[in-house]
């Protein structure tokens, strides 16, 4: 299988244009004849539908969620850029596409980051005209703040809710055309798989959560929204409920799986707090300004930290790293605090934290100046911990956040599967190995207010409505049965373990072996291990009522099968690309500062996986990747 | 749909009626109490005061016919509202604690048609004399005083001003809410002015059996 | 820590429910209340029993899907807070806590603490929008908007859309979150154009979904996890007041 990126050629500041000219159009009479699946609400599954309804297709959108307002985008705090150049600060649409390819580690596609960075400014105007309250200055023009250690204050954000008001914003121009009739819209129903047929999607199985109804839905395409498989690691910022089912599905029905073993992990997270933990929550970044990171230089010190003495204290980051210190970027921080805690430095419940010290601030600061400036965050953090942060020191420690990987898209955002549509964390387009601070919610609304608008106008102006297949075609039928089949394999297994207790293990071998560092030996292990917990899944499993019902332990045990699969893939992307590069990191290649040390001359490309069957090798392919204006430079914190 | 009944059939518009007609019989229990507390200047300024309502004729008509019709539809649309909320939750809670709200929010819908009841007892006494000790169509202090002198009428009307004191408390309130004469910088305000209000209301008008009780009166 | 919990179980949106009594050892408080139920429910699968159904996502407070009553309140006893972000460390040992869903007649529950929240998703349609195609939209700083606009604005969208505020309602009415809604639109020079049509639309819309209506009695801001005031509400009726004086009533025959 030759992959063809379509990406323009040509200089890269036309390259969208032309590109937005030459893509054939369907005619404005007969975008009603055409009908366009949208699984996910977030803000990309959101905004591609509201946009597609608006240009007049006929829309259904599915979430899994009771309303398209829960969406996990939703709880996206600091902010979004745009090459606005508001600041006067000598930001423009080069420089956010040369910050965002470096930011990648260089495994991103250029013409796709550039069209991204060249839209970024219309998602701000749409976002505001649909009401999304930012920031102000009290001159009534817009605010901006630098972001994740951007040279540019280029950040646009509501409070630290930004994630939300753009959900929101997405969410009301969606509900507008469902009220007018032009989307339907299915909540609290999951996309169970993808029917494919002649080498075209042609629609999808759902299953109703409520009734536990399995239907089909067939359409001329369909566009997958749904967002980043980070809950493979069971422990991480993501909501409960959000998984790889629909992009597994469809990966398992021939569309390629792009990089899964890029994942990024935040630095700055509460820690667990014993075995009942759920899920982790973030704390802002920008606490890394003024706080600063230690643990005891005495393994297992019992004194509370207030008690240790300066020079009992190591403060690593300061120590390693004397230029930066503490405000190295996330996966050096990250991977740092894994270090010290498997040195048996950690401290808190199981070992599994370091400390971010105020003393020093509040002391240079005042009080007053450091609540100010994080007054709420330390609210936040004693709400959860039940420990003052003016006080004692916080605990943090780093978890999975967002994964770069997903479903490999053209150009044009769609699979190698004819008329499947991937936009939003659900692809794997844009961050390359890495993203950068305050671009997911961008790419999001760009791939579906600005891109998949256009781009699905040139599939469909090559196929005919006529052709859509009746919902009772055999090739639904077939879908069907098999899901239907699935969910009963899963009731019948009663065996003495719950879906929770599967989860746990394969989050945590996954978080051990293929989580900050990774090197060969333990990947190895991991991809040992994970067809053995599999095997163990579905001759162990404990599902209780029945398939015919509300039944949400019946919902995780089929998104955790997935998972149990998934990983297997994720672990062997991580083994097989041997190199350090963004969110990966393979201990073997390291710089003797212990930096990601890419290897340009072999893995310059992007690996997309084909699916073989459960438990068999799948099928590397891979899409090189030319850097013609940014050119691959190594990094440096020291 | 016409544009009043529109209004009417939406349960906003049906509070701001009772808030607006709430405010009309609020400025007739105003008026009213005035009018009532010339009894502490003695008999004569009194009767004076009824005979000159008297003589003023179809005016006063005007001001009953207002009073009639704002009371009904105070009462009609009130009725409406508690219907339309009662069924928003048709299964009770086994256990649910009230925060914010008070006593008197949650008694509206009891004290308000006591508070009717005693005002048919009131009109039945005072306006049409067909109950109660008092006879005279001209001597109204006679009148009060005869009735304020029965401790039992003295109680029912000193409960029944209680009752309207916790309505006002509640109503002030709300009915600033409702037409949305209410802004966050206003707050501190029409909290304290809501309980001035019915203190001063019910207060006023409960001064006049106590006095007649007392012996300061009559 | 242990906590007897009397907890709604109710197997359909068409059976019968009724309070059922459960006892939760060792437990941690550091937990939030949703993970004392995760630790309940594997103790019922694994007896074979079906497990309390909740809803629930992001649980950091923002998604809005989780929500019950927890001792007769609105997500629980602490102020500006969710079930999710609850904390045992809150109750007292040996405590004993009524759980029950969200009550009222637009809220059917669909199973356990479970309800159908979807009326809310429909008064948004109604009118909770402002009609802006997408690529119609002029630079985002044409339009100038006082920073106390903007953070009044704010203020009202910060609704995560849980339903406490109908639940906690003695009229089990949506004004809180409809006014807000209202409000967040109504204060941005973009809202202008529609809002007439907005609070006619979605007040007309919230009372066809068997709320009741306003009494004005607090109880929804003072479970409201985001702490949104009901002088959004004094805003709704004043912009109901005005539209219905002034607008069109051809607003009224599209709802």
């Amino acid at each position: 299988m030759e992959l063809k990126s379509k990406a323009p050629s040509g200089p890269i500041e036309t390259r969208w244009d032309r590109h937005r000219f030459e893509m054939k159009l369907v005619n404005p009479a007969n975008k009603r004849r055409y009908k366009i699946i949208v699984v996910g609400s977030g803000l990309a599954g959101a905004s591609a539908a509201a946009s597609l309804a608006q240009m007049g297709y006929e829309v259904s959108c599915f979430c899994f969620q009771d309303s398209p307002r829960r969406a996990h985008s939703i709880a996206a705090q600091g902010g979004i850029n745009a090459a606005k150049n508001y600041q006067n600060d000598g930001d423009s649409v080069y420089r956010l596409f040369y910050d965002t390819v470096k930011g990648g580690d260089f495994r991103a596609r250029e013409s796709n980051v550039y069209r991204l960075a060249e839209i970024s400014a219309a998602i701000i105007d749409q976002c505001t005209a649909l009401g999304v309250p930012f920031a102000r200055e009290y001159s009534g023009y817009l605010a901006n703040r630098s972001f994740g250690g951007a040279q540019v204050s280029r950040t646009f954000y509501a409070r630290g809710q930004t994630g939300q008001q753009l959900l929101l914003g997405a969410y009301s121009a969606l509900a507008l055309q469902i009220g007018l009739g032009s989307v339907k819209m299915y909540p609290r129903s999951e996309m169970l798989d993808l029917v494919v047929h002649e080498g075209r999607a042609r629609g999808i199985v759902v299953r109703d959560l409520v009734t536990g109804a399995i239907s089909s839905h067939s359409a001329d395409a369909v566009v997958l929204g749904t967002g980043g498989y980070g809950n493979v690691f069971y422990l991480s910022t993501n909501a409960k409920g959000t998984n790889v089912t629909a992009i597994w599905r469809a990966h398992r029905r021939g569309a390629l799986m792009a990089n899964p073993c890029f994942t990024q992990i935040h630095p700055t997270c509460i820690p667990v707090a014993g075995d009942h933990q759920s899920k982790l929550t973030l704390m802002s970044e920008s606490l890394r300004n003024d706080g600063r990171i230690w643990v005891p230089k005495k393994a297992g010190d019992p004194r509370a930290p207030q008690d240790i003495p300066e020079d009992e204290r190591d403060y690593y980051l300061e120590r390693k790293y004397p230029s930066f210190g503490n405000l190295v970027p996330r996966d050096v921080a990250s991977r740092n605090a894994k270090a010290i805690c498997d040195a048996g430095l950690g401290v808190g419940p199981g070992g599994l934290g370091v400390y971010l010290d105020f003393a020093e601030a509040i002391k240079r600061l005042g009080q007053d100046v450091v609540e100010a400036r994080y007054g709420n965050l330390f609210e936040m953090y004693e709400h959860i911990t039940g420990e003052s942060p003016y006080k004692q020191p916080m605990r943090i420690y780093p978890a999975i956040h967002y994964t770069m990987g997903g479903l490999w898209v053209d150009y044009n955002l769609m699979s190698n599967v004819d008329g499947l549509h991937v936009i939003g964390e659900a692809n794997f387009s844009d961050h390359g190995a890495n993203r950068l601070g305050a671009s997911a919610l961008m790419q999001g609304l760009a791939d579906g207010y600005f891109i998949l608008p256009y781009t699905i106008g040139d599939y469909l102006a090559r196929v005919s409505p006529k052709d859509r297949l009746p919902a009772d075609h055999p090739a639904f039928k077939v879908v069907e049965q098999e899901a239907s089949g699935r969910l009963k394999k899963l009731l019948d297994v009663n065996g003495s373990r719950t879906v929770d207790s599967f989860h746990r293990e394969l989050g945590k071998l996954v978080w051990e072996h293929c989580g900050m560092g990774r090197n060969e030996a333990g990947l190895k292990k991991a991809l040992q291990r994970i067809p053995e917990l599999r095997d163990e899944f579905w001759k162990n499993l404990k599902v209780t009522g029945d398939g015919a019902n509300f039944n949400q332990s019946l919902e995780k045990a089929g998104r955790v099968a997935d998972f149990m699969e998934f990983a297997e893939l994720m672990v062997r992307d991580a083994l097989v690309r041997d190199e350090s590069c963004g969110g990966h990191f393979r201990e073997e290649h390291q710089t003797p500062e212990g930096e990601a040390l890419r290897r340009d001359d072999q893995f310059s490309h992007v690996s997309a996986w084909e699916f073989t069957g459960v438990g068999q090798e799948p099928r590397l392919h891979k899409e090189a990747l030319e850097f013609e204006y940014v050119h691959p430079s190594q990094r440096s914190y020291k | 749909m016409g544009r009043v009944s529109a209004f009417y059939d939406s349960l906003v518009g049906k509070k701001i009626i009772m808030a607006a007609t709430g405010f009309i019989l609020f400025g007739f229990i105003v008026g009213h109490l005035l009018g009532n507390l010339q009894i502490f200047l003695g008999a004569e300024p009194l009767n004076r005061y009824a005979a000159f309502l008297k003589s003023i004729g179809e005016l006063l008509w005007v001001v009953r016919g207002v009073l009639i019709i704002s009371f009904l539809l105070h009462v009609i649309s009130s009725i409406q509202v508690a219907l339309a909320n009662r069924a928003a939750r048709p299964l009770g809670y086994a256990h649910k604690k009230n925060i914010e709200t008070n006593y008197a929010a949650l008694t509206m819908q009891i004290g308000g048609p006591l508070i009717f009841l005693y005002v048919v007892y009131h009109l039945m006494m005072f306006t049409f004399l067909t109950t109660g000790p008092g006879y005279s169509h001209t001597d109204v202090y006679a009148n009060v005083v005869a009735s304020f002198k029965v401790p039992a009428i003295s109680a029912v009307y000193i409960a029944s001003m209680l009752l309207l004191g916790f309505h006002l408390y509640h109503g002030t309130w709300s009915m600033l809410h409702t037409l949305g004469i209410s802004n966050a910088k206003s707050n501190g305000l029409r909290r304290a002015l809501a309980p001035t209000v019915a203190v001063l209301v019910a207060g006023g008008y409960i001064s006049i059996p106590v006095a007649v009780l007392a012996g300061l009166v009559g | 820590m242990k906590l007897t919990l009397k907890i709604w179980r109710q197997a359909g949106p068409r059976e019968k429910g009724a309070l059922a009594t459960y006892q939760v050892d060792d437990i941690n408080p550091d937990m939030s209340f949703l993970e004392l139920l995760d630790v309940l429910n594997e103790s019922l699968m694994l007896k074979g029993e079906r497990p309390v159904a909740f809803d629930h996502d992001c649980r950091e407070g923002i998604c809005g899907s989780c929500g019950f009553m927890i001792g007769g309140v609105a997500h629980g006893p602490l102020k500006l807070c969710t079930t999710c972000t609850l904390f045992m460390r809150h109750f007292k040992d040996g405590d004993t806590v009524t759980v029950e869903p969200f009550r009222a007649k637009g809220f059917p529950v669909l199973q356990d603490l479970v309800v159908d929240r979807g009326a809310l998703d429909r008064i948004v349609q109604a009118g909770g929008f402002i009609s802006a195609r997408t690529g119609s939209a002029p630079e985002a700083n044409a339009m100038l908007i006082p920073k106390q606009n903007a953070d009044r604005a704010m203020d009202a969208a910060a609704c995560i859309g849980c339903g406490a505020c109908v639940a906690a309602c003695p009229n089990g009415s949506a004004m809180l979150f409809t006014a807000a809604k209202v409000t967040h639109l109504g204060e941005l020079p973009q809202g202008q154009p529609e809002r007439n049509h907005r609070v006619l639309r979605m007040v007309s819309k919230m009372q066809q979904l068997d709320f009741g209506g306003c009494s004005n009695h607090g109880e929804c801001e003072a479970v409201c996890p985001k702490g949104i005031k009901i002088d959004f509400i004094a805003q709704l009726n004043r912009d109901f007041l005005k539209a219905s004086l002034t607008d069109e009533m051809e607003t009224l025959k599209r709802v």
